[in-house]
């Protein structure tokens, strides 16, 4: 029996059909399906345990969502002590915890001026995207084919067609896709002089984390300004030291219009996002403040988890840790492909970022499971099954991290086997 | 408003204390595969930043804690950088060393994560002390100060981190808590990632550092009898003792306590001592001197370290210009009479004893509450009154004829120049010499069998840490910047005239 007080299940199986009968049967099946019969329960730090006890490192930790590591007992105080005396708000009115975090911001966002918050990354894109349309006056968006910005209604646009056909809600006249990495197609697209921005994540995320190429962001910037574009950049997953530096635009010299980040700033305990604007960007604010409402936005909670998150990324220990997780992990995998390049082909890594590349073109999704099977939580890029997203928090610590790798070759024979069983098995050489 | 906000307290709430030891592995794993060569390179120029800036800490320490003399302390920060590590740098710490006769070979292993505790009376010589002996063996430390000394502290960890860094250390191999607390230190103490606490302070700190689960090297105070016998020359031995409790103010738990007089020579040694610079108080001096020194809540720590005018003063009696120490003749030596117990300053009890079985009487009967284990001295000729005396004394180490707060401290003696005084099971230790580098790693044996039929291997020239899947690297340009032997010999030549000068005006003599 599993008493939660509110309510129990007598097994996981029990769970897993309702789950089906009332929350969503189509993704409670698909992992079912897959082999990893997957529900958390307990979780602490890097690693989650499944009802049946079964416990996992969690490298997937939701595209940053668990940077600092589940349940974190700092931003878990912060969140209870601020509750003692706060609730959402009212997004009408100045707020003090507001007012402190956008000013905190704007302090560790060299070229910005104001901070816009929105319970979730999809709106902070919509925010994003109808800021440069206030400020361009045009309505074209130009996003990355495999690029990933949300599900809301602009941000969605931006996305794979997989995620806006089913809904009808596809736009190819306002929202044009270019390859990742090919500046041609970028100016091609831009040179119709109606676009008002360039929307980029840093490093895609759900692409599995293809490198820019030396300069490209850069280049894309400087496009955008030759064209009267503005370029937005989505920090979700690359923002907050996870590349080693506190945003992924400054790791790699780009100076963004707009940025938006989401998930690991809400600590993984409080929704929160922020879209950070210029005194140009965020000129409609002058004009109209409330032409943009989220009530939820900005809630005051999640402004004192969030500024906790902040002060955490400014100790000098933890970007120490950054550093030696970057050489561990990237040691460990330039090993693995000597050893085992049958199975692995190469690492793709900016900082704490990390896709491991396998020579099956499935050989992500065979990867995931055996490593559910050995006790590591990792997943395969769903828009290139080839890449296992590789993503260590930033607090983990070496013990932690020697687990992982110790994992990982444990799990290496049973990758091996999965892909040999796959259909269409392909030949690494 | 001020009033309700101030009731959203999240200062108790940091764990900056996880992420420092996080770092600290970090650094230990990776450092633990240095080579010799690179540990010494970054041993050698810590110790060089330290003994830089040896003056200016010695200055720092007593204007924060009103503790000590700044040129002694400035000489036992001097010792206790480059002389430290001139003392044990030609030991190898770190192996491999191959013994073909025995078919052994051993590999050091560093402790990993070490958290020192270091205290307010030599607060920036027991950080350079510690910190040298724990680079000398590949381990990550964690300065934890004194409360009272954590700005000196601080910025002396702060100095020595930036040097080892710039020498090839690996980050985070030196950090330092900046608000050290009792719950703090408890919860470090406790913390797993510890892997060895090296506590210096007082009895609480030691006894909770070897409560703390985590292995630890804890020692205790001193309070060390000094045995003068009818075969002493007495001239010399006033001299010493008076030299050795002025030392740094008597702020070494190393110094005299009380001069134990054999009956024969005692009124003259009483002489020799005050015109050697003691001020022999009277009765009504002993008096105030008592009421000033101990109250209710023990030893008055306004007076540790404390110039003897400024404590006569104090105790509204003036002395000589030239006189250095306060001897107070006492007639009981029992636990009740106040002089018997340690005095960090420069406070000298003074009682004449039958011989050495009454010396040792007293001596034990000093220590049976706090300070055993820890120093003694004895000015004598005569080697069966020595040997009787420091086998039966609550001391783990007797110096002969020389000033105890230097002499036990290892300076002018063999016994290496240390910060941090093994007390031993007798006070409570698990450590009875004096701290070295030794006791901060384990050796990793590789063991033949004795039979001669299996051959020894041949383990010339491997190096245990260059493992081909390496996984954590060391940085590359270590291997070429260290620098060629006879560099080396220069340079240690050098530093050895250095701490002979010192050594000499320190002690007086050769």
């Amino acid at each position: 029996m599993f008493d939660y007080g509110m309510f129990k299940f007598s097994s996981k199986e029990e769970v897993i059909e309702k789950s089906i009968a009332y929350w969503n049967p189509g993704k409670t099946k698909f992992w079912r399906d897959s082999g990893i019969d997957l529900v958390i329960d307990k979780r602490e730090g890097y690693v989650i345990h499944d009802m049946d006890g079964k416990r996992l490192i969690d490298l997937h930790i939701n595209g940053g969502t668990f940077n600092f590591g589940h349940r974190n007992t700092e931003l878990i105080d912060t969140l209870k002590i601020a509750l003692d005396h706060f609730d959402i708000g009212n997004h009408w009115f100045p707020s003090v915890a507001r007012t402190a975090l956008a000013e905190a911001l704007v302090k560790v966002c060299p070229g910005f001026d104001y901070a816009f918050f929105t319970p979730g990354g999809a709106e902070a894109i919509d925010v994003a995207i109808k800021s440069a349309r206030y400020a361009t006056q045009r309505r074209k968006i130009i996003s990355i084919i495999k690029g990933y910005h949300g599900h809301s209604g602009l941000s969605m646009a931006t996305g794979d067609a997989r995620f806006s056909k089913i809904f009808l809600s596809d736009r190819p006249d306002e929202f044009i896709q270019v390859p990742f990495n090919d500046l041609a197609a970028m100016e091609r697209a831009l040179s119709s002089r109606d676009i008002a921005a360039v929307i980029l994540e840093t490093i895609p995320a759900t692409y599995g984390f293809p490198m820019p190429h030396d300069g490209y962001n850069q280049s894309v910037k400087a496009l955008c300004e030759q064209y009267g574009a503005l370029y937005i950049a989505d920090e979700v997953q690359t923002g907050l030291l996870r590349t080693g530096e506190m945003w992924g635009w400054q790791s790699y010299g780009v100076q963004p219009d707009i940025f938006v980040n989401a998930k690991g700033i809400s600590g993984g305990i409080y929704p929160f996002a922020i879209t950070m604007l210029t005194k140009r960007t965020g000129a409609w604010m002058e004009e109209d403040g409330a032409a943009h409402i989220s009530t939820s936005g900005g809630a005051e909670p999640g402004c004192f988890v969030a500024l906790k998150v902040l002060e955490i990324l400014k100790r000098p220990e933890v970007r120490a840790n950054v550093q030696y997780l970057t050489r561990y992990f990237g040691d460990a995998f330039r090993d693995m492909v000597q050893s085992d390049g049958d199975v692995i082909v190469g690492l793709r890594q900016k900082g704490v970022v990390m896709g491991v590349e396998f020579a099956h073109p499935e050989g992500a999704v065979h990867a995931s499971r055996a490593l559910y099977e050995n006790g590591v939580w990792a997943i395969f890029s769903s828009l290139d099954k080839r890449v296992l997203q590789f993503k260590p928090g930033v607090l983990m610590s070496y013990a932690l991290a020697e687990e992982v790798v110790d994992r990982f070759r444990v799990a290496l024979p049973r990758m091996r086997e999965l892909i040999a069983q796959a259909p269409s098995v392909r030949s690494a050489a | 408003m001020a009033t309700e906000t101030a009731k959203l307290n999240f200062t108790s709430h940091s764990d900056t204390h996880g992420a420092m030891l996080d770092r600290a592995r970090w650094a230990a794993t990776t450092f633990a595969r240095y080579d010799r060569a690179a540990t010494l390179k970054i041993a050698r120029a810590v110790a060089q930043a330290a003994h830089s800036q040896a003056a200016r800490y010695a200055e720092w320490a007593v204007r924060e804690t009103g503790f000590g003399v700044v040129g002694h302390k400035r000489l036992k920060n001097e010792l206790c950088s480059l002389g430290i590590f001139e003392t044990h740098k030609n030991t190898d710490w770190t192996g491999p060393t191959i013994d073909r006769d025995r078919k052994l070979v051993r590999i050091g292993r560093p402790a990993g994560v070490i958290l020192a505790l270091t205290p307010s009376t030599n607060p920036v010589a027991t950080v350079f002390f510690k910190t040298i002996l724990a680079l000398l063996t590949r381990n990550a430390i964690i300065i934890c100060p004194h409360p009272a000394a954590k700005a000196c502290c601080a910025d002396a960890a702060d100095l020595l981190a930036a040097e080892a860094v710039k020498a090839g250390a690996p980050d985070g191999v030196i950090q330092v808590v900046r608000e050290p607390s009792i719950p703090a230190l408890e919860g470090l103490m406790g913390d797993e990632r510890v892997d060895l606490v090296v506590a210096t302070g007082g009895p609480a700190v030691v006894r909770a550092a070897y409560r703390s689960g985590t292995p630890a090297l804890g020692v205790g105070p001193g309070n060390g009898p000094v045995y003068v016998d009818s075969s002493a020359d007495l001239t010399a031995a006033a001299a010493r003792i008076v030299e050795s409790k002025s030392f740094d103010n008597s702020i070494l738990c190393t110094n005299e306590s009380v001069v134990l007089a054999e009956n024969a020579i005692a009124d003259q040694l009483l002489n020799t001592l005050r015109a050697a610079g003691a001020h022999v108080c009277s009765p009504g001096e002993r008096e105030s001197l008592r009421a000033f020194l101990w109250s209710d809540k023990g030893f008055n720590v306004g007076a540790i370290g404390k110039d003897a005018a400024v404590i006569a003063r104090a105790c509204g009696f003036t002395i000589a210009g030239d006189a250095k120490i306060l001897l107070v003749p006492i007639d009981r030596l029992l636990p009740e009479e106040h002089f018997t117990r340690e005095k960090l300053c420069p406070v000298l009890g003074f009682a004449p004893v039958g011989g050495v079985d009454e010396a040792i009487r007293a001596a034990r009967s000093m220590t049976r509450k706090s300070g055993g284990g820890h120093s003694a001295a004895i000015h004598s000729q005569n080697e069966t009154t020595i040997m009787t005396y420091a086998a039966a004394v609550s001391a783990l180490r007797t110096v002969v004829n020389a000033p105890c707060s230097q002499g036990a401290a290892g300076f002018g003696t063999n016994l290496g120049p240390t910060m941090t005084i093994g007390t031993g099971f007798m006070g409570g230790s698990a450590l009875g010499e004096n701290l070295t580098p030794a006791s901060l790693m384990n050796w990793s044996s590789i063991a033949y069998p004795t039979d001669e039929r299996v051959p020894f291997g041949n383990f010339e020239g491997l190096t245990p840490w260059q493992t081909p899947n390496s996984i954590v690297s060391v940085p590359s340009q270590l291997a070429r910047s260290v620098p060629a032997l006879d560099e080396l010999a220069l340079l240690r030549e050098q530093i050895r005239s250095l701490v002979r000068d010192e050594l000499k005006s320190a002690l007086g003599r050769t």
